[in-house]
């Protein structure tokens, strides 16, 4: 098995992604095109960067007894999105439906980065994932975001706002440092992955049809009949 | 000991300072039933009446993972990367929390199994040579790997013999006389536990074959009785120590 990572993915699927920080929208953005793209008559699954059961629970054990690392803490997600790769991705995109994941792996790699792991290392861990065919990244300003998470809620959540870090005890603050050190991590990954930057700023609107048009230019060759027999490593009709 | 800068086996841990693990880390490695374990136990208490600090340290022994791992495995639902990465997990919590810690200490370091195992087991399993040595990158590189090295037809009778099997049976309550992943069961190499046993275990002692020459292991002939293997175990730790 190669490092899948590395190619485009032999599957009939599509697997498109959205990334960007807490309050960049994305999650909304991605929620319109699956109505599109259902109004459409495409199979359409949906899948979020949540952790099972098994991982959160370990990393609850793990800030207990306080022996959780930057490296443990990576390894523990990686083998949860593993699972969730090989369970909840993988069929769908062997069946020839569109994958639709709010979050992929570059969380991983701006997070666990910003936690004190190796850029290289995490990047090398994520080795075994399915490369998407298309990937957004929601860039937007740290302040703007800050009000948007705010405008919906009062308080900020203790991840979110990497108190754990302990980069300050104001949650705001501790939110503006740990936010600001991610959105370095993007904007060098969105450049090193070729990642296809929105301006969130924008309306909701117009980031949406500029969403749509690429999405329709990149589903132009695709059939979405699942395809059952397999020559080599590639998937007939 | 005199200071050695330490070394990883990749790209290491960014936020650790090796400059100052003063300890000696060394590595027991071979296949399952080859008798690692049993060594190990005599060679600390050898230690130990030398004056030596010494730690154990041993596979999927972690307090953060042990328990994640086996409700894993009893399910059987693993592949290749959760299996592999479960097992990265163990590592560093070990790692980072116990042989670190203790190198820091000065303490002799007795490692059960390394990255080796895993880079076999995963390697066996289909993975790429290179991401499982990608994923490992933060491991230690240790003072010195001692191989037990046993041919296939060696092996069987270290395991398939009425102590094993009754204990694991019997005592353990595990419904099974052979181990379900130490044959390789989950790969379904053969009809039963046996024939995936042979099979199984071929492939991982061809990985460790090549291995031997990458990382340099210290061959040692684990064909031979426990005391012979005993005294060539103790020799070589004994020229590693001293030359500290």
């Amino acid at each position: 098995m190669p490092r899948t990572f590395d190619a485009p993915h032999p599957f009939p699927g599509r697997l498109i992604i959205v990334e960007g920080i807490d309050g960049s929208g994305k999650s909304t953005q991605l929620q319109l095109l699956q109505r599109w793209l259902l109004t459409r008559k495409y199979r359409v699954l949906f899948t979020e960067w949540n952790s099972s059961a098994l991982v959160n629970d370990t990393i609850k054990r793990g800030k207990k007894k306080n022996i959780l690392t930057p490296t443990t803490f990576s390894i523990l997600h990686a083998t949860d999105f593993a699972d969730r790769l090989m369970h909840l991705i993988i069929p769908p995109l062997k069946a020839g439906m569109i994958v639709l994941a709010d979050r992929y792996i570059f969380t991983a790699f701006a997070r666990d980065v910003v936690r004190g792991v190796h850029r290289d290392w995490v990047r090398d861990l994520y080795g075994f994932s399915v490369r998407p065919d298309m990937a957004f990244y929601f860039r937007v300003p740290i302040d703007v975001a800050l009000k948007r998470i705010l405008s919906g809620r009062t308080a900020l959540k203790y991840h979110e706002a990497g108190m754990d870090l302990g980069l300050s005890a104001d949650p705001a603050q501790s939110f503006t440092m740990f936010q600001s050190r991610i959105l370095e991590e993007y904007e060098r990954i969105a450049e090193e992955y070729g990642l296809t930057v929105i301006n969130a700023t924008l309306s909701i609107q117009k980031q949406q049809s500029i969403m749509r048009e690429a999405v329709m230019e990149s589903l132009k060759n695709y059939r979405p009949a699942p395809f059952l027999k397999k020559e080599g490593n590639i998937y007939v009709e | 000991m005199s200071n050695k800068k330490r070394r990883y086996i990749g790209v290491g841990l960014p936020y650790h300072d090796t400059g100052e693990l003063q300890g000696t880390l060394i590595v027991i490695e071979g296949t399952d039933g080859v008798g690692r374990s049993t060594q190990i136990e005599d060679i600390k208490g050898w230690l130990e009446v030398k004056g030596y600090g010494v730690v154990t340290t041993g596979w999927t022994r972690s307090p953060l993972m042990v328990k994640a791992i086996d409700e894993a495995k009893s399910g059987h639902t693993l592949n290749v990367n959760t299996y592999s990465l479960l097992y990265a997990a163990d590592f560093a919590d070990r790692l980072e929390n116990h042989i670190i810690p203790a190198l820091k200490a000065g303490f002799v370091v007795l490692a059960d199994r390394y990255v080796y195992t895993a880079f076999a087991r995963a390697t066996v399993r289909g993975t790429s040579r290179e991401w499982i040595r990608g994923v490992f990158g933060f491991a230690l590189e240790p003072d010195a790997i001692f191989y037990m090295k046993i041919k296939i037809n060696d092996l069987i009778p270290r395991v398939i013999n009425t102590e094993t099997m009754a204990k694991r049976y019997w005592t353990e309550q595990s419904g099974e006389g052979m181990d379900y992943w130490e044959s390789g069961m989950d790969l379904r190499l053969g009809d039963d536990f046996y024939d995936s046993f042979v099979e199984y275990q071929k492939r991982v002692l061809t990985e460790f074959d090549l291995m031997a020459k990458e990382y340099s292991f210290k061959i040692v002939d684990a064909a031979k009785s426990f005391d012979e293997t005993n005294r060539i175990l103790k020799e070589g730790i004994e020229k590693i120590l001293s030359d500290g």
